[in-house]
């Protein structure tokens, strides 16, 4: 028998592998994220394919730099072009190139590695990018251009909020994705799908959309009864926007939300609230990115207070 | 006495914002501009300098028990001379650094000075340890605006340095203030780790 240098590795129970890895749920997400991504090219044509080639080549290559420059092991590399991907689908499909390679990589410098790399970071930091480029270039994060002809418009949420009496996209239109808005937002249709894939692989909990897009449409129904307007009202706000999309693809991101079952229901209630009261009573048109934010800063204390009991621990006299 | 020492231990060993920390509230607030980071540098040397003279020199007669309030009188005086100069003679400096003039009063630096050093020494000790103090502060003020202030503005003490739609906004609101300093933070703990 020859000598072999190989120690063995002992670890604690449990031994039983799973199949699942996390390269292989970043595949899965990558693989929820096509229709999506068609719906955008379709919409947006060349424009968009340059802000998603640029978001997720200049993701990439700032993830292996930091790594590089951290002497991290190289890992992660798909998960920095997710972040790329979801970056680009919530800007606009007209923003100059540099600004979406800015945007890009202050995702992954700033609020992923600086933070302690992947797994470590507390906020998603594709919405970080988002929240960084909207605070930096108010203009060109909010000009917007109709899909197919490219014509300068205003989004649906913007439509709405400023009542320029321009006409609102029938709710077929909003579902199907021919609307003026970020590039992985139009189609409700795609975003469904995606999710609906990742629900079936077991990749998110229905909890956190379930919760998330139940309170938007119960309060904007409420609202719309109040307004006086149909049933067509919180259908609207449901399909409009990044609400869709944020609720499968963000809100759903493993590192910044709860772990605890109770947690999740809390954090999509969280974010569906502040949702609704940006949309109506706030400044912005759209909410959906600064309500995942804010409801990501609050998760650790949501897990704290939802945690399971832990069972056969005396209650100590105090 | 190593008065060389005192004097040069304020601008990079014991930097009070990059190594001791303190001050980070004015640092954060001002540093949109150069001008206004060399402002309040400006300023707050000159409180410094006087407050170190006049705590050093009557630190023999300055009861124990009540020394905190006494300092704070101290530099509440020099800080009104510094505010009423300000606005006489640098009216625009004076309008955009606004309540942090008269908030020098309870700067955690100047009153770290009088309790940990001026307290307890001599007075050309004392002016040494202001100088190089006030040095080290307006550098690291300068250095935490030109970043903001280049990359948000897109200017250099008001010089077009960046195209026009270049400068991100973000840079010059508060969360760019955080930012830089805390890039710039970790970047000088990097450095210090290599050279020891």
């Amino acid at each position: 028998m020859t000598t072999s240098n190989e120690l063995l590795v002992v670890t604690s129970s449990p031994h039983v592998h799973s199949p699942d890895s996390v390269p292989n749920a970043m595949r899965d997400v990558l693989i929820a994220l096509v229709p999506a991504l068609i719906a955008g090219l379709y919409f947006f044509r060349l424009p968009a394919l340059a802000v998603i080639v640029a978001c997720v080549a200049s993701a990439y290559a700032a993830e292996i730099v930091c790594l590089k420059v951290m002497k991290k092991p190289q890992t992660g590399e798909v998960s920095a072009i997710i972040t790329g991907l979801l970056l680009a689908f919530c800007i606009p499909p007209h923003l100059p190139i540099w600004m979406a390679v800015l945007g890009s990589v202050f995702s992954i410098v700033i609020a992923k590695h600086l933070f302690g790399g992947l797994g470590q970071n507390i906020f998603n930091p594709a919405l970080i990018g988002r929240a960084f480029l909207l605070a930096s270039f108010p203009v060109a994060m909010t000009s917007w251009n109709s899909p197919l002809d490219g014509m300068t418009t205003a989004s649906p949420l913007g439509i709405m909020k400023e009542a320029t009496g321009q006409a609102l996209p029938s709710l077929v239109e909003l579902f199907l994705g021919n609307i003026s808005g970020s590039i992985g937002e139009t189609s409700a249709l795609a975003l469904l799908l995606g999710g609906a894939y990742l629900l079936y692989r077991g990749h998110i909990d229905w909890r956190i959309p379930g919760s998330f897009l139940g309170t938007v449409f119960i309060l904007m129904s409420i609202a719309g009864g109040i307004k006086g307007a149909g049933i067509w009202y919180p259908f609207f706000h449901l399909f409009a926007g990044g609400l869709l999309l944020g609720a499968f693809f963000m809100a759903t991101d493993w590192v910044t939300t709860p772990v605890t079952k109770l947690g999740r229901l809390v954090f999509g209630i969280g974010c569906g609230s502040l949702v609704v009261l940006i949309r109506l009573k706030g400044g912005y048109p759209e909410g959906v990115a600064y309500s995942i934010l804010l409801m990501n800063l609050v998760t650790p204390l949501i897990d704290r207070y939802t945690r399971a009991r832990v069972f056969g621990r005396v209650k100590s006299h105090a | 006495m190593n008065l060389m020492n005192e004097f040069t231990k304020g601008i990079i060993r014991e930097n009070p914002l990059f190594r001791l920390m303190l001050g980070c509230c004015p640092s954060l607030a001002i540093t949109t501009s150069v001008e206004n980071g060399l402002g309040m540098g400006a300023a707050f040397t000159a409180v410094l300098i006087a407050s170190n003279v006049a705590i050093s020199v009557m630190r023999k007669i300055i009861p124990d028990n009540v020394r905190i309030p006494v300092y704070v009188v101290i530099i509440a005086s020099f800080v009104t001379m510094i505010d009423q100069l300000m606005h006489a003679f640098t009216p625009a400096l004076y309008e955009s650094l606004g309540i942090f003039i008269p908030l020098i009063v309870v700067n955690c630096i100047i009153l770290g000075r009088a309790e940990a050093f001026a307290n307890k020494n001599p007075v050309i000790p004392s002016v040494a340890d202001a100088v190089g103090m006030g040095i080290g502060f307006t550098l690291a003020l300068v250095l935490v605006s030109a970043f903001r202030e280049v990359l948000g503005a897109g200017t250099f003490l008001g010089i077009p340095v960046l195209p026009e739609s270049a400068p991100a906004i973000l840079m010059i609101l508060p969360p760019g203030g955080f930012i830089t300093l805390g890039c710039l933070l970790g970047l000088m703990n990097k450095l210090q780790k290599k050279t020891t």
